[in-house]
């Protein structure tokens, strides 16, 4: 079953200080989309190097996030582009439209 | 206590920051995205502990401990498992975290840190870890991590494309590199190329059949124009 993004972790981290809560949530909310236009330029122009360090970035959000699958993909993802393979380029852009749309909801 | 936090990752610090302000007397002095910026501020002040990611552009968290001269302590944060062996070979660096990180698993770093601020690191300990490199080691470069392998350690080399693969006692290790620059780096006393693809540690052979010598599993060819070489520097009864 897909996971749904969630902000579990930060909840307990916060315990009810909600300006780390607000930090969090806008710094979140600022770089995922910047993040999805890097992952899509990179992967259009075979940046794997580029593409690696940037899935290594995002992986933790993944984690936070609570998505624990995802995660573990984004694992294999980024030692697959360390081996130029971006096969899994198309499963980790639909996991970054999934936290992008979820950004919004916040 | 003082502490500063070094992540390429904004969220990343925001929580590390947030984890600090729950531990009494621990003071977040500042936060940097990157390891030169935080050994500029290191130069200019002292901290008891540097919360530090590994896995940062440019200039790693493992560069930044070889680097400094007088470090604190160090507490790394990585979402890498697999950094925690060769992070434990300093003795500045008093624990490992796991992103993310968990407030209980903090706290349980933050105890260590104060323990290990108890007992000074003796000088000797500390500079071994750089110093070895200039003697009976080399450090290669893997995803911007920088390794440590001692020469004795190493069982043969084999060059696979754009790559060679430095197989140890412990693991096989992939690097982005040419047999020949690892070659000119390792001493001549032990190390021998015995054919094209292939760069031994002769110490490490086990028995030598015609065109093959064995090392630990492996059977690795000898070519017919390195053969007489290898014969020579063996102790031949």
């Amino acid at each position: 079953m897909e996971q749904t993004p969630n902000l579990n972790y930060i909840k307990e981290l916060s315990g009810g200080d909600t300006e780390f809560e607000k930090k969090f949530i806008n710094v979140l909310k600022e770089e995922i989309p910047l993040e999805k236009e890097a992952f899509i330029n990179y992967t259009t122009h075979l940046k794997y190097k580029d593409t690696a360090d940037l899935v290594h970035k995002i992986k933790h959000k993944l984690s936070i996030l609570g998505l624990t699958e995802d995660y573990k993909l984004a694992v294999n993802f980024e030692e697959a582009l360390n081996r130029n393979d971006d096969a899994l380029k198309d499963t980790f852009l639909t996991i970054l439209h999934k936290i992008d749309t979820y950004c919004k909801t916040l | 206590m003082k502490c500063i936090i070094v992540d390429d990752e904004a969220t990343a610090r925001i929580i590390v920051e947030q984890l600090c302000s729950k531990i009494p007397n621990l003071e977040v002095v500042d936060s940097f995205s990157n390891a030169m910026d935080a050994m500029k501020f290191l130069n200019q002040q002292q901290v008891d502990v540097v919360f530090l990611d590994i896995h940062m552009p440019g200039f790693t968290g493992i560069d930044f401990v070889q680097t400094l001269k007088n470090p604190p302590k160090i507490v790394l944060t990585t979402s890498d498992t697999n950094f925690a062996i060769e992070a434990y070979e300093y003795e500045v660096i008093v624990d490992y975290l796991v992103k993310p990180i968990t407030q209980e698993r903090f706290e349980k770093a933050i105890v260590k840190v104060k323990k290990s601020l108890e007992k000074p690191i003796s000088p000797s300990t500390t500079e071994v870890g750089i110093s070895q490199n200039l003697g009976d080691e080399l450090y290669i470069n893997i995803d911007r991590r920088l390794i440590k392998i001692k020469f004795n350690e190493i069982l043969f080399i084999e060059a696979k494309g754009d790559y060679i693969e430095v197989k140890t006692d412990k693991k096989v290790h992939r690097v982005h590199n040419t047999l020949k620059n690892i070659k000119d780096k390792l001493p001549e006393s032990i190390f021998l190329q015995i054919h094209r693809s292939f760069v031994i540690n002769f110490t490490k052979i086990i028995d030598i059949e015609d065109n093959s010598v064995l090392i630990e599993k492996s059977v690795i060819p000898i070519s017919r124009s390195n053969r007489p070489e290898l014969m020579r520097r063996l102790n031949l009864l």
